[in-house]
């Protein structure tokens, strides 16, 4: 058995081990770190499988900000989960197996791991996305490429996703205000981690740092993994930081909430005016070609750098007020 | 006795006492009786144990710009490691929990 099965096959039993303990668990706060571990073991699958973006995003999203996200959550209900009724089990024991059932029987059609006969491996596209794509757009990092200029669809598509999400959950719960929201007021025994000196030190010390990595990732994303998703959360990431140490009312004076909340559609927007330019220069939506006229790769990069730009400007911005108005609550609770 | 040996000879032994750094770290979270001492052995995983990977790894590096971002991880670690169990202990002491005694029984 070559080491690269193992290493598989281990990562692979850590993981079922550890979505069946998230299942058994009725302590939510434990249950939400093994999400967390879950999204860990996820992200060194994808390394293992040279997906290297993709394990960035996992670990960035899945570790980092839905973990914070899930803890925002647990801090306004109770931490532990209600027993179900044996009876009332049943129906979603039932949904659980066929749907499983339904996955396991798809994936004998799916090609054999490792196989240098899959679709992936002989389909005409891809020898375009590795090869072309070097004299067309010039980029090192062909899932760059694929993501911001090929499929530049698709990923405005996945913005659409993220705003609507964001939107929704926003208006959840920013509109109507929480129960006992206004009548107790701060509740004397709310504790400001800022009352810890070291911690206050070291994440003062450190934020400066992760605004930085943030714009390397999402400046640097045509030559390594990262890009406009990755940017955008630890972007996001810093001012949770910043929130949870100093107090969202400390976060707020650095990021007023209508900034973030303009953050969200202003990345959209700045998307679809850029597809539109590439339309007015005489080419197609969100063709870049045109953009700087007479030199198509200059134009491929510009176009790439700013549909990044405009998905790190939306996801942050979607990060942040869902965040603030969890710990809103929670602050006023 | 060539520089490239020893250089391999120092990292693997850095490498190999790391990871027993980390599997000591793990058998005490699982050992240990109250939570003071357990989080002292989750930041030894943290501190000395990756510390001691990445270093065994930094003596591997084939170029500076690898290097860089290894020093740069250490950095994080070494910062980011020993806050969190600090947080964590003042968190456990303002909760009021105690600190176990020998004899008493595991908690």
């Amino acid at each position: 058995m070559s080491m690269f099965v193992l290493m598989n096959l281990t990562l692979f039993g850590i993981l079922a081990a550890t979505a069946v303990t998230i299942s058994r668990l009725r302590a939510l706060y434990e249950a939400t770190m093994l999400t967390a571990l879950f999204s860990l073991v996820s992200a060194s699958l994808f390394v293992l499988m040279d997906a290297v973006d993709v394990a960035f995003t996992e670990a960035a999203v899945g570790v980092g900000i839905s973990t914070v996200l899930f803890l925002g959550v647990l801090a306004l209900t109770r931490s532990r989960e209600d027993v179900t009724p044996r009876i009332r089990q049943w129906p979603a024991r039932v949904v659980v197996l066929l749907a499983g059932g339904m996955l396991v029987y798809a994936s004998q059609d799916l090609p054999r791991f490792e196989g240098a006969t899959t679709p992936v491996q002989v389909h005409p596209v891809t020898d375009v996305y590795l090869r072309e794509s070097q004299d067309d757009i010039g980029v090192p990092n062909t899932v760059t490429s694929v993501l911001a200029s090929y499929r530049a669809h698709d990923t405005l598509g996945e913005l659409v996703v993220i705003f609507t999400a964001g939107v929704a959950v926003l208006l959840l719960l920013a509109s109507s205000p929480g129960p006992g929201r206004r009548e107790e007021g701060e509740g004397p025994a709310e504790l400001v981690l800022a009352d810890y000196r070291v911690l206050r030190v070291i994440s003062k010390l450190l934020l400066p740092f992760i605004l930085l990595f943030a714009f390397y990732v999402l400046f640097h994303g045509e030559y390594g993994p990262g890009g406009g998703f990755q940017a955008g959360v630890i972007f996001a990431a810093g001012f949770v930081l910043y929130g949870l140490v100093f107090g969202v009312d400390g976060a707020r004076r650095v990021l007023p909430r209508p900034l973030a909340w303009a953050m969200i559609p202003l990345g959209i927007l700045l998307y679809v005016v850029l597809g539109l330019a590439g339309m007015l220069l005489g080419g197609e939506f969100l063709d870049f070609q045109g953009l700087r006229p007479g030199d198509p790769q200059a134009g491929q990069h510009l176009g790439i750098l700013l549909v990044e730009t405009s998905v790190g400007i939306t996801v942050a911005g979607v990060m942040v007020a869902v965040f603030f108005s969890f710990a809103s609550r929670r602050a006023a609770r | 006795m060539s520089a490239s040996l020893l250089l391999d000879l120092a990292s693997s032994a850095s490498l190999l006492v790391g990871s027993l750094f980390v599997l000591s770290g793990g058998i005490g979270l699982l050992r240990f009786p109250d939570f003071y001492t357990r989080i002292h052995a989750a930041g030894l995983t943290d501190s000395a144990g990756a510390g001691l990977i990445l270093l065994g790894l930094l003596l591997q590096t084939p170029g500076w710009e690898t290097a860089v971002r290894l020093v740069l991880i250490v950095l994080f670690m070494l910062l980011t490691g020993p806050t969190s169990t600090h947080v964590l202990a003042q968190a456990a002491g303002r909760d009021g929990v105690r600190v176990w005694r020998a004899g008493e029984p595991r908690r």
